[in-house]
């Protein structure tokens, strides 16, 4: 029998995305030509084998996505991953510099790897790898898990209640999801859609208000490869607190870790062999959790859109990131014994939509789900000759865009745009298209406000999303990245406490610093609070680079990052 | 069924309604207590004596989903005969405007030693509990609530 650190070793020594034997991915990579089979290829461990696919964010369609070049840990989790970005990050995991999967897994190079190994993602293609490890497996084997995420971040999703991506998703057999930006369409919705199925919808972490029931089944057990595999389900904790709480009035969220030992114990006297943890807390807090809650074998972790290439073993527990926009599809292979996980293996599979053959059948269904809307989304607006992208800890190109129209467009200092995780990315000389907007600012809560803040309000809410990001407690943190700023300049240390991290706010055009009891004048977008008045940010956002017709984004230095 | 009472006479309106439902609404423009204020409140009731902790379980979010309301679940692990049960439990916020909250008063007859209330947090702040037995013992728990501005999604 092959014990479970012999597992690691391989997959390690391999230094490859999936630990493959024979040709490797790396392998087959420097020999320029990368196929479908390559990516499939993997050394099967056991019967069970569980996908994962996460924060897919609605794109039906392969795209492009440039992973963070700034994604800094504080307290415990500094230098670790998900905490390592471009060279380190390539060190750490053995991938070779300018190889497919270092475009993939970091933002080095990424225009021009971009330009030689194309878009990722695409339903399609991940329904042929579906399929394909459905066939090698047997069906009876495969278990296939969502972490949320799934139904919001583009156009089409936003008009159809997220019903295109539903379809889709249903064609791949989903078995289990949990959900984040799906309860932004309102508590009725996520009601319809978790009672329609015929997939699970698992949240043990969600309350009814008045009387602390379950308003979602908390977990289901399946049966796959002979093993009974309880799979637990975690809604993302801060919904309510990061998403507008009026949409979903009468549930409560919450970590609720001692529910949650109470679910694992529960499951394991149920006679599970195996006990999984569909998580949409974010990595650092799955990765505290898993020190925390006995019992859990695997978190398949998400909501920070992490790419990990290895498993991240704590204790007993196995957390796998799978990333984000459908770049990447986890396959993870276990070898039940007795009622308990004697091994594994795991690969992250990407998903080069150059190199997988797109399933017909799916292809069908997304061009379908797409005709309705293909007209407007195809409008093209203008042009970009800058790299345009959003993820980041503190800034990224296409916030910029977004800013500057706020300002423009509303007369007004400041820009505030909050620092989503999703959105899609642009390479220069590509056409700014309206689909191209809205991938990064379709919500149900679109309206951009006018309003006035005074210097100190305004320090203060940046001291608050800072402290959501860098509280040293995983527990304490909640939301996505920083606000992105438009009009302003400051300085942040990481490592103070709330109150004490920013400083040295200055608005950009004169050069003068922001004055605590001074009015200013701010325009800001995804308000949390109900009845907000404006336009909807795609039209300001249009309107801007319709005037503009070419985007050029020049490189800043506004933000004065130290403590990391 | 806990036998309720609330800190500040001039509440006794709120009586019947705490009880059921046990919302704290504390009037926002009184000046918040500080840390100071809780230790030399939780000094005059106990006097000096000595607190153990891992009895008594404060149950709170990390982080508020709102700070009007937030929800509170206090349990005393103990026996509850006349020989030996929990008396109290009271409950102090270090950024609210009255250091002692509130203070529950148990009965053999309870069963156990177990509430839950909301309350309203102005701020980020430790919220403090503590229990005593008829035999003397003085339990306590502490928990720290982030109350956020929140809203940029993720």
């Amino acid at each position: 029998m092959i014990s479970r650190r012999e597992f690691v070793v391989a997959a390690t020594a391999a230094a490859s995305l999936t630990a493959a034997s024979g040709r490797s991915l790396a392998q087959a990579a420097s020999s320029g030509k990368l196929t479908q089979d390559d990516l499939l290829r993997f050394d099967a461990v056991g019967k069970v084998t569980l996908l994962h696919l996460t924060d897919t964010h609605a794109q039906l369609n392969p795209i492009y996505f440039r992973e963070p070049s700034v994604n800094l840990g504080v307290g415990e989790t500094k230098g670790l991953p998900p905490h390592l970005t471009g060279a380190a990050f390539l060190d750490k995991f053995k991938v070779k510099p300018n190889s497919p999967q270092a475009y993939a897994l970091t933002s080095e190079d990424f225009v021009a790897l971009a330009k030689a190994y194309g878009r990722m993602g695409g339903f399609d293609r991940i329904a042929t790898l579906v399929k394909a490890i459905r066939a090698e497996r047997g069906d009876d084997n495969v278990l296939l898990l969502a972490g949320g995420d799934e139904l919001q971040g583009s156009w089409t999703s936003l008009q159809t209640k997220g019903e295109d991506v539903l379809s889709a998703l249903k064609a791949l057999k989903l078995d289990a999801m949990v959900g984040h930006w799906e309860f932004t369409y309102g508590a009725e919705r996520v009601k319809e859609i978790a009672d329609a199925g015929p997939f699970a919808f698992l949240a043990q972490n969600i309350r009814s208000l008045e009387w602390q029931e379950e308003v979602f089944p908390a977990a289901k057990v399946f049966e796959r490869g002979g093993a009974k595999i309880a799979v637990i389900g975690q809604a993302y904790p801060r919904t309510p607190i990061a998403n507008p709480r009026w949409m979903i009035p009468d549930w409560e969220f919450g970590l609720r870790e001692d529910d949650l030992r109470k679910q694992v114990e529960s499951a394991r006297s149920g006679g599970a062999d195996v006990v999984v943890l569909l998580s949409h807390n974010g990595f650092d807090v799955d990765r505290k959790m898993a020190g925390r809650v006995r019992g859990i074998d695997v978190i398949l972790t998400a909501h920070t859109h992490d790419a990990i290439p290895t498993a991240i073993e704590v204790d007993k527990t196995l957390l796998i990131a799978s990333g984000s926009h459908g770049k990447f599809l986890s396959r993870l292979d276990l070898d039940v014994k007795d009622g308990k996980v004697a091994g594994y293996r795991f690969g992250l599979i990407p998903v080069f939509s150059d190199a997988i053959a797109p399933d017909a059948e799916m292809a069908k269904l997304v061009t379908d789900a797409r005709a309705p809307y293909a007209a407007e989304l195809a409008r093209e607006i203008g042009r970009t000759e800058s790299v345009l992208y959003r993820r980041g800890n503190f800034n990224g190109t296409l916030d910029d865009v977004i800013c500057q129209a706020m300002i423009e467009q509303r007369d007004v200092e400041i820009a505030l745009s909050p620092a989503f995780r999703w959105g899609t990315s642009l390479l220069p000389g590509d056409p700014i298209t309206f689909e191209a907007i809205s991938n990064a600012t379709a919500v149900t809560y679109p309206n951009c406000y006018r309003s006035t803040m005074t210097g100190k309000q305004f320090k203060d809410v940046l001291e608050d999303v800072a402290d959501n990001i860098f509280n040293p407690d995983p527990y304490f943190q909640g939301g996505g990245d920083m606000v992105r700023l438009g009009g302003v300049g400051y300085a942040i240390d990481i490592a103070q406490p709330i109150g004490r991290r920013i400083s040295n706010l200055t608005l950009l055009k004169s050069g003068a610093s922001i004055e605590a009891d001074k009015s200013y004048t701010v325009a800001g977008w995804a308000s949390v609070n109900q009845n907000v008045e404006g336009p909807p940010i795609w039209e300001l956002v249009e309107r801007h680079v319709a005037d503009r017709k070419t985007i050029k984004v020049e490189p800043t230095d506004a933000i004065k990052v130290s403590g990391a | 069924m806990t036998l309720f009472e609330q800190a500040h006479s001039r509440r006794e309106a709120l009586r019947v309604a705490a009880i059921a439902a046990a919302v704290v609404a504390l009037t926002p423009r009184l000046a918040f207590a500080k840390p100071e204020e809780v230790k030399a409140e939780i000094d005059k009731l106990y006097g000096a004596r000595e607190m153990t902790t891992g009895k008594l379980k404060l149950d709170m979010p990390e982080i508020a989903e709102n700070g009007l309301v937030v929800p509170i679940n206090i349990e005393v692990e103990s026996p509850m005969t006349e020989a030996d049960y929990v008396k109290s439990v009271s409950v102090f916020a270090e950024g609210n405007p009255f250091p002692r909250v509130l203070t529950y008063r148990f009965t053999p007859a309870c069963g156990r030693a177990a509430a839950s209330l909301r309350m309203r947090l102005a701020q980020t702040q430790n919220v403090i509990a503590v229990a005593e037995t008829s035999t003397g013992q003085l339990y306590t728990a502490r928990s720290e609530v982030k109350v956020t501005i929140g809203g940029c999604g993720g």
